[in-house]
């Protein structure tokens, strides 16, 4: 691994680098010129948007030519990349060094834009107008949790392509959304097709085509019953709805395809963002078995705000039992407390240490980077610098 | 700790609604209240909806089907010795998911026998509970409805005296309990649309308290704020703050002013560390000072976002940050804190 890593001094037993997981270099993936995406994912609330922005900012000043492309970004770390406002156009951000000849830009996905550009583009102006009225569109593109999954897949599909053809990014780094299984992603284009060629919607379109023989008394059971628990109304607007997406859809899933068969290709990184907590890195271990199961190229697991390791090589039960004699002379000593916050810390570390070294006990070949926490919150590209540089291994 | 009644009435809430950002623990929070408001043999059903079998692992148990299951015994009440008072309650846990909840549904409300079976082989479930929008979050508020307002329809199924919910992160919250609001565009009239304006009636009612977990940061505050804000713009009842994993306060704020300015008598603590036995190492007293001034630049950042939750106009309620993690011991262990600020 790098020069600067193993040349780091580190201090005291806790200090070591736990197991022997390899440590992941992340300047060696960003300088990659055949890295062309890198995809972040994990559960909620680990830091992979803030992850994201710094790598792409890392990479930008490093020389590539970058583009962010972020879902739900907090909104002063949005403000200060320049994409507080939603226009699903990448932007450029200001205050990146441009030394090396890179560059940056950001876009915070607007998943309805995203969805009624695709019908745009793939139906007459006729049938499009008549698609983004009907109340179902009207739902599915603004709220189904699932259409952040679908829209994420698409425009990192638009972007990647633009970016072939045109030349204007050599990087794409993209943020997942935070779904509940938060892989559903991945799912996505196979979801849709069996939706598209599923018995449903031929349900759904036999009236419009006539009865087919073969279905029909089932296509009768199925529609009563629909009206029945639906109403008549909400029956004819659902069917309006899938008649119409039937022909739109056909291009959005061959695009879907396409960007799944990309984000199996070499050019692609995934890095599986976690916290130094059980939950978390058990989500962790599950994207990373079915990134695998998919053949997606995993580049390794981030470990955010990871309690940082403390100087010194006093252990928590010593620092316990010599706050405790302090105490005794002096109930409100000031020593006392801070030998009692070292237990903490010592203590939270070990804790955080053995869960990812149980983590690399069970997927040893994951290269691990973990990242000691900031004291504040991130909001502007001086934080976002610093969390690049340590997750680059620079102290 | 409170500061303010920390749930006025809370004693006619009969569903608690818990959400809070990734990360904060809000599972581990509904968990806590389940236990809590299980005593002086009270029943409570604990729900989940995100199909993460969080409360299984929690409670240790094998994973929760749909159906519920008697998972833990409530926290014991503290005041003994007046008939039931003093003993505790049970807590049932049940995990929802959308596809269950459909089929229950149909079957409890519409007669539609082969048309039913009919309805999942011809894809209509999986449309309903994956693709077609809202309905999936309408099936799973729709089954919790049914647990807090049991009706003959549910023949022989135990009735709770309060129903915890593990529900959807705050940035989803409002959308997820508004279902009127989400199927508004969809169904006008018919047997969806009353039934939903049936349940926004509970949702909206002195029945219900959605209480927000947070940690002391400021994006996880500044996500419970527009939370409280966008319940309030429909009309949900929002309960109370929880403000989780609060670092401990073992050390003066006065003596963390000092820290922080670089106060610290070095020579002092070095001299301290030998009168206790410790021996002194290179970069022990340094590495100290360094770790106390972290802490201080870390509860300095909670205090301010303390202030910023104490201006929200809402209950707060606190729990600590547990050293050793969270277990089931550590459940009962907050689900006691919370009684103590007047929940459960």
């Amino acid at each position: 691994m790098s020069a600067a890593r193993s040349a780091r001094t580190r201090v005291g037993p806790l200090a070591a680098r736990p197991g022997t997981a390899p440590v992941l270099d992340v300047d060696a993936m960003l300088d990659d010129p055949g890295t062309g995406i890198i995809v972040c994912c994990g559960s909620g609330g680990v830091g992979k948007t803030t992850t994201s922005a710094a790598l792409a900012l890392r990479a930008a000043e490093r020389g590539r030519r970058v583009v962010v492309l972020t879902i739900d970004p907090a909104r002063r770390l949005a403000q200060s990349m320049g994409i507080a406002q939603l226009d699903n156009t990448p932007r450029p951000v200001l205050g990146v060094d441009d030394a090396a000849g890179g560059s940056l830009d950001a876009m915070m996905l607007d998943m309805k834009r995203t969805f009624d550009e695709v019908v745009l583009s793939q139906a007459t102006p006729e049938k499009a107008r008549q698609i983004l009225e009907n109340p179902f569109y009207i739902a599915l593109s603004s709220s189904f949790a699932g259409t952040q999954e679908y829209m994420a897949m698409e425009k990192l599909g638009q972007i990647h392509h633009d970016a072939r053809v045109e030349g204007t990014y050599d990087l794409i780094v993209v943020d997942t959304p935070p779904s509940r299984s938060a892989l559903d992603f991945l799912d996505s284009p196979e979801r849709l097709s069996s939706f598209l060629d599923g018995r449903f919607v031929r349900v759904m379109l036999a009236p419009a085509r006539g009865p087919a023989k073969l279905m029909s008394a089932g296509v009768g059971l199925i529609t009563n019953a629909l009206t029945k628990v639906l109403g008549g109304q909400m029956l004819r607007d659902l069917q309006t709805f899938v008649a119409a997406l039937d022909t739109v859809f056909g291009g959005f899933r061959a695009r879907a395809q396409k960007t799944y068969a990309l984000l199996q290709a070499d050019g692609t990184a995934f890095l599986v963002v976690a916290a130094p907590e059980p939950d978390a890195l058990r989500e962790a271990a599950y994207f990373v078995e079915r990134l695998g199961e998919d053949d997606m190229p995993l580049a390794g697991l981030v470990v955010n705000r990871a309690t940082p390791p403390p100087l010194g090589e006093l252990s928590a039960d010593e620092a316990m039992t010599a706050a405790a004699r302090v105490r005794k002379r002096d109930p409100r000593s000031l020593t006392a407390g801070l030998l009692r916050l070292h237990a903490d810390r010592v203590r939270a570390v070990e804790r955080e240490a053995a869960l990812v070294e149980r983590f690399g006990a069970a997927h040893p070949y994951v290269e691990t980077a973990v990242i000691p926490a900031l004291p504040g919150d991130v909001h502007d590209l001086d934080g976002l610098r610093r969390v690049a540089a340590l997750l680059a291994g620079e102290e | 700790m409170s500061h303010t009644d920390p749930a006025p009435g809370h004693g006619q809430v009969r569903l608690h609604v818990v959400t809070g950002k990734g990360g904060t623990g809000k599972s581990t929070v509904a968990a806590a209240l389940a236990l809590a408001l299980a005593s002086h043999g009270r029943n409570v059903l604990l729900c989940e909806v995100e199909g993460r079998q969080g409360i299984a692992r929690m409670f240790d148990v094998d994973p929760l089907p749909y159906a519920e299951r008697r998972i833990a015994t409530g926290l014991v009440g503290g005041d003994a010795g007046h008939g039931r008072a003093g003993s505790a309650g049970t807590v049932h846990a049940l995990h929802i998911d959308a596809e269950s909840a459909l089929l229950e549904y149909l079957a409890m409300y519409y007669k539609l026998g082969r048309a039913g079976r009919a309805l999942d082989r011809f894809g209509v479930t999986e449309f309903a509970t994956t693709i077609a929008p809202g309905v999936r979050d309408v099936l799973l508020t729709g089954k919790v409805y049914e647990a807090v307002e049991r009706n003959s329809r549910n023949r022989g199924a135990t009735t709770y005296d309060a129903v915890v919910l593990d529900a959807p992160p705050t940035g989803r919250i409002a959308r997820f309990l508004n279902v009127g609001k989400e199927l508004a565009g969809l169904a006008k009239v018919g047997p969806i649309r009353s039934q939903a304006d049936t349940m926004m009636t509970l949702f909206r009612s002195p029945h219900t308290a959605i209480h927000l977990v947070t940690v002391l940061e400021e994006m996880p505050v500044q996500e419970t704020w527009d939370g409280i804000e966008e319940l309030r713009g429909d009309g949900l009842p929002v309960g109370s703050v929880v403000v989780n994993q609060v670092r401990p306060r073992e050390i003066d704020e006065s003596v963390l002013a000092t820290v922080r300015t670089g106060g610290v008598d070095e020579a002092a603590l070095g001299a301290d560390l030998e009168a206790a036995g410790v021996e002194i190492t290179p970069h022990l007293v340094d590495g100290l000072v360094a770790e106390a001034r972290d802490h201080a630049e870390r509860r300095a950042l909670e205090e301010a976002q303390r202030a910023v939750v104490d201006g929200f106009g809402v209950p707060v309620l606190e729990l600590p940050r547990l050293p050793g993690g969270v277990d089931l011991g550590g459940l009962y262990d907050l689900a006691a804190r919370l009684r103590e600020q007047g929940l459960g």
